[in-house]
């Protein structure tokens, strides 16, 4: 079972402030860390393979230092790494990106499947992971919960979906994108630590995965941000301060309205 | 190769727009906004300057003949035997966007029976409905339903394509994308037409909230945007409203899949999708324990509401993951929203905000939660809450 994981650095969101003078991100001081939920992708990829066997290669398409998120994988237990590096991979939207990280699946051959997370918290798209499933023509099955069985031709997985959850069954090869539900991602091991340290990380650009300019980074990209802005926060709020009883009074007053009375 | 500059000329040197950037790539040399390579290109310091200094070039792709394109069209979307609240904002919105200039909305329903559906559609804005109906249809399935939307996006030629942010609707609309060559904005909160283009301007939440990143789709079609549920609103239905039925014709390769639905396991009794409640309790870091949600539960329970959580009483074991409301959770949209124990951070805040009406107990005068909520309500959730039960039954008695 080859298994390739697409994972993506990304800034902490939860460390990013606003200046609230300026309307404007505080970057300074905010970690990169790997993309929290492509760690259950990991977790779940690296499951599957002590059981059956095989492999797990990590991907990610991002600038050099981006790398330091495939070693941060490999010291949780992924076998092998990629990285997908060059200057005209900048500026990618979610279709170039899908387009780029499903060349690179292509160029490894033999891939059974392909896991991400549900989504990245900086963008929270959920586009690429069925964006690459169409780049490859694979079907994909998105909102994974839970993956019961993998064997030689099929998968069985739980999606969740409003109201429910659908058991699918899929042919391989397929694209997995995997929710928090799915489990709980593993520590990287002292072995894992010291490998990552040392394994060599191949480089990848635009012309090792046969693609052109014009089908990768901002060029290749439909769509283009034209603004940002800080959403503004409206604060009319009525704040009350009291004793508990006239505070709870007025809540139910708030909850049942006062003809409740 | 697209390629960022600042312009020597025009750069003052301010460094507004150090901080604009995500990533940390800019720094000032000798007075100039100089970038390194962590940029991505994402257009934040572009934006941020104020003198048109920082300048993004790219190499337009070209192919597409965009006046050829026109009108909004509405991927319908069926839960529980009718059609989804969602389906009926998104009719809603492209009746708004089409006023602009006058162009058509249509909606597309695949479905094993469509029944009165097609009527429904109309009452509620679709001048045209497409209607693929086949015993295959009753289950999503990505493939057939994208094979479909896509053939009949090639050969009606919509400028707007619009699906709901469901799960069907974010696992459907990115493969129709990535196959048709054209861009896709997730999860839009906000659509309007530039008046100056004629183009889509898509508005949508990024970095966790902390941002509003607004996106266009300017040299490709059409332009596709998934929306978030419950931001736009309905238009009233007008079952006087005439609109025109058109069956699409199916071949069976059209059926093919690749996947199948073996079964569907609805939420049980008590297992509620918060999604869909109508109220919502939701306790914090301040709840302090597993046991406290008891209170929680009674408090929702009295309101035929359901219990949420924020991420920090989840992580601390107190409550499973389908109750995270946030970013790394759901994200939620209740008449009313009682936040109990929770400071508020942007990551809550942005699965929350949209709620009707936000009510927030806490101990803390200056968490964060009272800066938005509606109302505010300063003390001990460990005494009002009691007595809040209390009351409500008291009076209902």
């Amino acid at each position: 079972m080859r298994i390739v994981v697409a994972v993506k650095q990304v800034p902490d969101t939860s460390e990013v402030r606003i200046d609230e003078e300026r309307g404007t991100l505080i970057r300074e001081g905010v970690p990169s860390i790997l993309n929290p939920f492509d760690e259950y992708a990991l977790e779940e990829a690296m499951k599957w393979r002590d059981e059956l066997g095989g492999t797990v290669t990590v991907i990610t398409m991002g600038p050099p230092q981006a790398e330091a998120v495939l070693r941060e994988a490999v010291a949780m237990g992924a076998d092998e790494a990629v990285l997908l590096s060059d200057r005209a991979f900048a500026g990618a939207d979610t279709w170039a990106t899908s387009h780029t990280l499903a060349k690179a699946v292509e160029k490894m051959g033999d891939v059974d499947i392909v896991m991400t997370g549900k989504q990245a918290i900086d963008g929270d798209t959920a586009q690429t992971g069925p964006g690459i499933a169409a780049s490859l023509d694979w079907p994909q099955v998105t909102f994974v919960g839970k993956v019961r069985e993998i064997n030689e031709d099929n998968i069985i997985a739980e999606r969740y979906v409003e109201g429910g959850c659908e058991i699918i069954r899929s042919t391989l090869p397929v694209v997995i994108t995997v929710l928090k539900d799915a489990n709980t991602p593993r520590l990287p091991s002292l072995r894992g630590k010291m490998k990552a340290r040392k394994i060599e990380i191949p480089v990848w650009g635009m012309e090792d995965i046969d693609l052109s300019g014009d089908e990768v980074g901002l060029d290749g990209s439909p769509t283009r941000v034209v603004k940002i802005t800080t959403p503004e926060i409206v604060s009319n709020g009525e704040i009350h301060h009291a004793e508990p009883e006239e505070l709870a009074g007025l809540i139910v007053d708030a909850l049942l309205g006062k003809e409740g009375e | 190769m697209a390629s960022i500059e600042v312009r020597k000329d025009t750069c003052v040197g301010c460094g507004a727009c150090i901080p604009s950037c995500p990533f940390g790539a800019i720094s000032m040399v000798e007075d100039l906004a100089v970038i390194d390579d962590s940029c991505t290109m994402c257009g934040a310091c572009e934006s941020s300057c104020s003198y048109g200094a920082i300048i993004i070039r790219t190499e337009e792709a070209g192919g597409f003949e965009i006046d050829q394109y026109s009108g909004i069209m509405v991927i319908a979307e069926q839960r529980d035997g009718e059609i989804d609240h969602s389906t009926l904002e998104l009719l809603g919105e492209a009746r708004r966007l089409a006023e602009a200039d006058g162009s058509e909305v249509s909606a597309v329903l695949l479905t094993e029976k469509a029944g009165e559906w097609p009527a429904r559609l109309t009452s509620y804005g679709a001048d045209i409905v497409y209607l693929a109906e086949d015993s295959q249809l009753k289950h999503f399935r990505t493939e057939p339903f994208s094979r479909i939307v896509e053939n009949l996006i090639v050969e009606k030629k919509p400028a707007v394509v619009l699906a709901a942010a469901t799960t069907t609707g974010r696992d459907l609309m990115p493969r129709i994308a990535k196959n048709l060559n054209t861009g896709l904005t997730a999860d839009c909160t906000e659509l309007t037409i530039d008046p100056k283009t004629g183009g889509l301007l898509q508005t949508r939440p990024a970095f966790g909230g902390n941002i509003l990143a607004t996106i266009v789709c300017s040299n490709t079609r059409p332009q596709m945007a998934t929306v978030r549920p419950r931001v736009m609103k309905t238009i009233d239905p007008d079952d006087a409203r005439k609109g025109n039925l058109e069956k699409i014709n199916l071949s069976p390769e059209d059926l093919i899949s690749r996947t199948e639905v073996l079964e569907f396991e609805p939420l049980e009794e008590g297992e509620i999708d918060i999604t869909e409640a109508e109220v919502i309790v939701s306790g914090g870091r301040g709840l302090k324990s597993e046991e406290n949600f008891a209170l929680l539960e009674e408090l929702a329970d009295l309101l035929d509401g359901s219990v949420g959580a924020s991420r920090a009483a989840i992580d601390a074991g107190w409550i499973p993951y389908p109750h995270q409301v946030g970013q790394t959770g759901k994200t939620v949209q209740p008449k009313t929203y009682i936040a109990c124990g929770i400071s508020g951070a942007v990551q809550h805040r942005v699965g929350m905000q949209s709620s009707d009406r936000i009510l927030a107990v806490n101990k803390d005068e200056s968490a964060p939660i009272f800066e938005f909520c509606d109302e505010g309500f300063v003390g001990d959730l460990f005494e009002i809450i009691p007595l809040v039960i209390k009351e409500i039954k008291r009076r209902r008695k």
